[in-house]
């Protein structure tokens, strides 16, 4: 547990960068702080490990106050990622990982074994060990960082925007591959970024900071997006935080419909009597589905042959069945025959849904809510009654 | 007098003269290197040193050399053809050329790497030598290069107040008015720079083995 209680830092010539924060980060799970540049994210990450002293208040690591012990000693049990990486550009990446090990007196050929493995742990390949920073994509140089930090096996994890410097593919694949990590490992971790997406998806909690470094909700991601604390809040959480509030909402049981579906290498000819509206859903030899065929607008002639892969639409996502609303109605919106393909666990396709099937969910979920609403209001006025 | 007959009449001498000509090149830069260090070190450590330390060093760099070997030996109570005063003058030059090229090196290390290094739990001193040290040796060796071969060639100019090297073939080449000493001469300085230049070369690649496309 990482616990700010009442810390403030005024820079010598500024302003106040972190104003009065109190904030718990609790054991094993990811805090995530957002706020707009210059709200004083990095500060408050820097306060934790010494690396900017609080002008007042105390930071405590479960019942250590961390004004209490040595810098440097701090440190060393803390894993820090820093922006951009910031791997030594003279070490090659074994010895990179291998860093704080090192430091702690761990012999260097031991250090490097465990560095190695650490390697395979975020998804590099053992061979890169060898190579300089210099010669790593940024993506790589990103999961360096993140091993090198992880290397001495300490509880806390301090992670200062691990992620912006590459593509938003990268980027998301590295945040995928983060929380399966975090899976398995359970740190205590506070996350920075500014941005909003990647604090919903990854964060257990969500500590949304203002201009001045005020704190101006913490809360689940669930409950940012459909309780903003205030007008500040909900600008920054953005436009479409219904739309992405459904992402956090279980799709329960949802009213599947049977389809017919043709197996990939079916004859084309058997296909027209399983097609529904002009469109087959094409499945795999494990019912695992592939794509659609638009069936309709074949003629007679063009009906000879197997069914391949090349043939299919692929344009639909899949949703699963124990998934979200949001996946379940992007999964409708998305399928060209207008027709979401569920599938089961094992990635077996389980029936459809349509879009109007969705929504009847999502208001039924949305009326439950309402009353709820009215009923808390209610019961605050009324608590406010003297 | 051709190349080889002046060499033939001094095959006595060019042992001990090269001698004298490596040690008077080599070991003020070495001692150099080791004042520039902490000097350049303070530049980079407390920024308003570094405007009187690099202007002095620069200055230093400015005075013509033959005047250095001239008046040291008022400044430091030695005879004025010791060779003293050409080991002083020139660990001068070194310090003066190599301290603000130290500070500079040290600070371009990228405050991203200082802060990882930091938050890794490096202490001032591990940071100092294990980090901002080694990144900044390309750096410093390219400055240590320069250094090395202007002592070579300023090695030759002491000749002229009679210390016994490899300088006296131009001093006799001038004497005798004959060409042949004087290109003698001119070959063992340029292969003792060329030398010097290679082993700092091959210093640096050895140091730094991760800056191979920096230097090429
Ligand atoms: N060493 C410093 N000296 C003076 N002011 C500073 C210092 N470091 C940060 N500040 C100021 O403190 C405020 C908060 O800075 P901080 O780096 O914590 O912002 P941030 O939220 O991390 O921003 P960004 O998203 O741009 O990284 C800023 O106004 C910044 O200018
Ligand atoms: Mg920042």
């Amino acid at each position: 547990m990482i616990r700010f209680e009442s810390v403030t830092k005024r820079f010598r010539g500024g302003g106040i960068a972190v104003d009065a924060l109190d904030l718990e980060a609790p054991t094993g799970k990811i805090t995530v702080l957002v706020g707009p540049s210059g709200c004083g994210k990095t500060t408050s990450l820097r306060m934790v490990n010494r690396m900017v002293e609080p002008t007042s208040g105390r930071i405590w690591l479960d019942d250590r106050d961390t004004a209490k012990v040595r810098p440097a000693t701090l440190r060393r049990g803390i894993g820090y990622v820093i922006q951009q990486a910031g791997l030594f550009p003279h070490r090659t990446v074994v010895d990179n990982v291998a860093t704080v090990p090192v430091l702690l007196g761990l012999p260097r050929r031991d250090a490097r074994r465990q560095a190695l493995d650490l390697l395979e742990r975020v998804g590099l390949p053992r061979e890169l060990g060898e190579r300089y920073p210099a010669q790593l994509s940024g993506g790589q140089q990103q999961r360096v960082g993140v091993a090198r930090a992880l290397a001495a096996d300490p509880p806390v994890m301090l992670m200062d925007e691990p992620f912006s410097a590459v593509d938003p593919v990268v980027r998301a694949q590295l945040q995928d591959e983060f929380l399966r990590l975090q899976g398995e490992l359970g740190k205590t971790i506070l996350f920075v970024t500014h941005d909003i997406d990647e604090a919903i998806k990854l964060g257990d909690q969500v500590a949304v900071l203002r201009t001045g470094g005020r704190l101006a909700q913490v809360a689940t991601p669930a409950e940012l997006l459909s309780h903003p604390a205030d007008a500040f809040v909900a600008g920054f959480v953005g436009r479409d935080r219904g739309y992405r509030a459904l992402g956090f909402a279980a799709a329960g049981e949802l009213p599947l419909a049977h389809e017919p579906v043709v197996t990939v290498g079916d004859a084309l000819a058997a296909t027209p009597p399983r097609a529904v509206d002009g469109w087959a859903l094409v499945v795999d030899a494990e019912r695992r589905p592939l794509g659609w065929l638009a069936v309709g607008g074949l003629g007679e002639a063009q009906l000879s042959g197997p069914v391949v892969e090349d043939l299919l639409n692929l344009g639909g996502t899949l949703a699963t069945e124990s998934g979200t609303l949001r996946e379940a109605l992007d999964a409708a919106l998305s399928s060209p025959s207008g027709r979401g393909v569920i599938v089961d666990e094992d990635g077996r396709f389980a029936g459809t849904v349509t879009a109007s099937e969705v929504l009847t969910r999502i208001e039924r979920r949305a009326s439950v809510l309402r009353q709820e609403a009215i009923e808390s209001a209610a019961a605050e006025v009324i608590a406010l009654q003297p | 007098m051709n190349l080889w007959s002046y060499l033939q009449q001094h095959s006595g001498d060019l042992a001990g003269w090269t001698w004298t000509t490596v040690w008077l090149a080599a070991l003020p830069l070495l001692v150099g290197l080791a004042i520039a260090l902490p000097l350049g070190w303070l530049a980079s450590r407390l920024r308003w040193t570094y405007p009187p330390l690099v202007t002095a060093t620069g200055i230093l760099y400015t005075i013509p050399s033959l005047v250095l070997f001239i008046v040291l030996p008022g400044l430091l109570g030695t005879r004025i053809l010791d060779t003293v005063n050409v080991a002083v003058a020139l660990t001068a030059y070194t310090v003066a050329l190599l301290v603000r090229i130290v500070a500079d090196g040290l600070s371009s290390v990228s405050t991203t790497t200082l802060s990882a290094a930091s938050a890794m739990g490096y202490t001032a001193r591990q940071r100092l030598f294990g980090v901002q040290l080694p990144i900044a040796v390309p750096v410093i060796g390219a400055g240590l290069r320069v250094a090395a071969v202007s002592n070579v060639s300023l090695v030759s100019v002491a000749s002229i107040i009679g210390v016994p090297q490899l300088g006296r073939m131009f001093i006799d080449g001038s004497n005798l008015s004959t060409l042949g000493p004087i290109v003698d001469g001119l070959i063992a300085f340029v292969v003792l720079a060329l030398v010097f230049d290679g082993l700092i070369l091959l210093g640096i690649r050895t140091l730094s083995p991760w800056a191979k496309q920096a230097l090429a």
